[in-house]
């Protein structure tokens, strides 16, 4: 009973993070109808600079804090330089954008960084709390990252539903040539939506440092379980891509906790694979989304 | 009298696409077997490599061009033809070509598992869920429950046959290795070309390009789609098993991602939906890490950088094309060869494009 509160409380944890990857997906999906494999590698290269910060002596505050700006730059550049010019065709063409943008920022992190992973100090103490006696699998860190998590999206959610801001994202993304009509600058607003979601990736990045290691391809099955995540909870909804995320988390941990470790990667393409065939929209997702 | 006798072998090349493959297929044996026999151990080592790529490209150019299904993931295919290969060859000591038979039916049979799924999948769902299998496929081989079968981390020793007797004491291992690999690949271009111009091939294009139509038009799409996911996996895992023979390996670190992304690099450059383009494709990933290294190695720049070369050059290359240079070299090959004949552009356009 103790390992299955235990199992638990641990997928909560991770859960959390590849909802925030998941969300960062949905979010560049709602505006573009894209699904960005680079997003791995794009948290994966902002996670370095912060952590060039820490292994300079800077503070973990002040890491994070460039990792979301850095996030936002490279968000906005990739979309306008790469993603801009694939947006309207094949989807064909956008997978193979944003996979060769995966391996172009792989490849030069390895370039610069080397491959052996590095450790990333967690913000606060990793012992687990005591609760009856016993130590659980849940220390102040952890309980750091769900509620960092929560706050991103119900950040994310008051943006978009309470400023006008938010509206024009909104319109931008469900109707892009009747906002157009209506003075919204469409292109603007696509830009500053992967802007954001790279920004929300880079937070995922700093948050989950700790526990993979930094390293050029230590995030590749973080992008796996967050697209699996965001397809679970259907890839149209925030609220989808948090729920997809938690769950995922939790069986994942129950896997790695009573199968073995070494699986896990391929339990979430069979998660993602019986989700599709039951329900090929996702959990929150609207049928039509996803006609052909 | 002679015209007659010369125009009929002519009528018949062009009207049979059966002996055109089949002339087209000589051909490339026998310049395999010139160019082998020329080449010193390392150039052969390396022919073989380009041989053994081409055929797991040209699969995965059936699959996205033909079909217009992709895949993230073909490098799991290619894992296991060679775990397949290793474990027939090692645990079972079947004879070669039985062996790659094997892995060849074990490739198909998981591609046709995996096409049951992608039927269902369209465009960046089935991108996801074949990238899933290529990173997490490899980590099975560690698995407690199959450590002992494959090896764990470390991976499976593949001891391959010497080249028989008959060739001679000293006939190199190498040039062996490279005519089995050039065999192989011809006759899948030979199968994969015939495929294309099929009536299967028909269907795939059809599924392609518009399923509704397809299926109003009597055809099964997911049948296809199943079949075509079934002969891409089964030709990924040929390929897998000639890589364990050439590499003398096995092991999950040879089956990362970026395998699976040199495939489709391949694809992509060489031409989605063309066959010679998959070869020109493989041609091209084979040897750039190479002369990436030696550059490298004489400017004396450090591993971490040269070492990362060719990564960058494969993401580089592969948004270049997408979006500059969506036809690949094919499709600039196939212009120059539309500006050096201008004088058959009076005949009626066959259907050639896709073989």
């Amino acid at each position: 009973m103790g390992r299955f509160v235990d199992l638990t409380l641990a997928g909560l944890t991770s859960g959390a993070v590849y909802a925030a990857v998941a969300l960062a997906l949905v979010l560049i999906w709602r505006s573009t109808r894209i699904v960005n494999f680079a997003q791995g590698g794009m948290l994966m290269i902002t996670t370095f600079i912060a952590y060039t910060i820490i292994s300079h002596g800077g503070s973990y505050w002040l890491a994070l804090i460039v990792a979301v700006l850095s996030g936002l730059v490279l968000g906005a550049v990739v979309e306008r330089v790469l993603v801009r010019p694939v947006e309207n065709r094949s989807p064909l063409d956008a997978v193979v954008v944003t996979f060769g943008l995966l391996v172009l920022l792989q490849g030069a992190a390895g370039m610069l960084f080397g491959g052996t992973p590095r450790s990333y100090p967690p913000a606060f103490g990793i012992a687990g709390f005591q609760a009856g006696g016993r130590q659980l699998l849940f220390a102040p860190n952890d309980l750091w990252v769900v509620l960092v998590v929560l706050a991103v999206m119900a950040g994310l959610a008051l943006v978009f539903r309470k400023t006008s801001f938010g509206l024009r994202m909104r319109a931008t993304a469900f109707a892009p040539e009747v906002a157009r009509l209506l003075g919204v600058r469409v292109g603007r607003m696509l830009t500053l939506g992967w802007a954001l979601a790279a920004a929300v990736g880079a937070v995922a990045g700093v948050l989950i440092a700790p526990s993979t290691f930094v390293s050029p391809t230590a995030f590749d099955a973080v992008l796996v379980f967050g697209f699996t995540a965001a397809v679970i909870g259907g890839l149209d909804s925030p609220p989808g891509a948090v729920v997809g995320g938690l769950a995922l988390g939790i069986v994942l941990s129950y896997v790695a906790g009573y199968l073995g470790s070494d699986i896990v990667t391929l339990a979430s393409l069979v998660v993602l694979i019986a989700v599709l065939m039951v329900r090929p929209q996702g959990l929150f997702g609207t049928a039509k989304g996803r006609q052909v | 009298m002679t015209a007659l006798a010369s125009a009929a072998p002519l009528r018949l090349w062009r009207q049979s696409t059966l002996v055109r493959h089949l002339t087209w297929s000589v051909l490339g044996l026998v310049v395999l077997y010139f160019v082998s026999t020329s080449l010193d151990a390392f150039a052969n080592l390396q022919l073989a490599q380009i041989c053994y790529t081409a055929i797991a490209t040209a699969g995965l150019t059936v699959l996205s061009g033909l079909s217009g299904q992709i895949s993230l993931g073909h490098g799991a295919f290619v894992a296991v033809g060679a775990y397949t290969t290793a474990v027939l060859l090692e645990h079972l000591q079947w004879p070669l070509a039985l062996v790659l038979l094997g892995s060849v039916v074990v490739g198909g049979a998981l591609g046709c598992l995996v096409g049951v799924a992608a039927a269902r999948l369209r465009g960046p769902y089935l991108a996801g869920a074949t990238l899933a299998l290529a990173v997490g496929l490899p980590s099975l081989a560690d698995y407690h429950g199959l450590r002992d079968l494959l090896g764990g981390a470390n991976g499976l020793i593949v001891t391959s046959e010497p080249p028989p007797l008959s060739l001679g004491e000293s006939f190199p291992l190498e040039r062996w290795q490279a005519w089995i690999c050039g065999l192989c690949l011809v006759i899948t271009l030979f199968l994969l070309s015939n495929l294309a111009s099929s009536r299967l091939g028909r269907d795939m294009r059809l599924v392609r390009e518009d399923e509704q139509a397809a299926a109003l038009s009597g055809v099964h799409v997911a049948r296809t789609q199943i079949v075509t996911f079934g002969i891409s996996a089964a030709f990924a895992g040929l390929a897998g098993g000639l890589f364990a023979i050439v590499n003398s390996l096995a092991a999950p670190g040879a089956f990362t991602l970026a395998l699976s992304l040199s495939l489709l690099t391949a694809a992509v450059v060489g031409g989605l939906g063309s066959l010679a383009g998959a070869v020109y494709g493989a041609v091209i990933v084979t040897l750039l890490p190479n002369w990436t290294a030696d550059l490298a190695q004489r400017a004396n720049l450090p591993r971490a950088i040269y070492a990362n070369i060719p990564l960058v050059l494969y993401g580089l290359v592969l948004i270049v094309v997408i979006v500059v240079f969506p036809g690949g070299i094919q499709s600039g090959v196939r212009k120059l060869g539309a500006l050096l004949r201008p004088a058959r552009s009076g005949r009626p356009q066959e259907n050639r494009q896709e073989t």
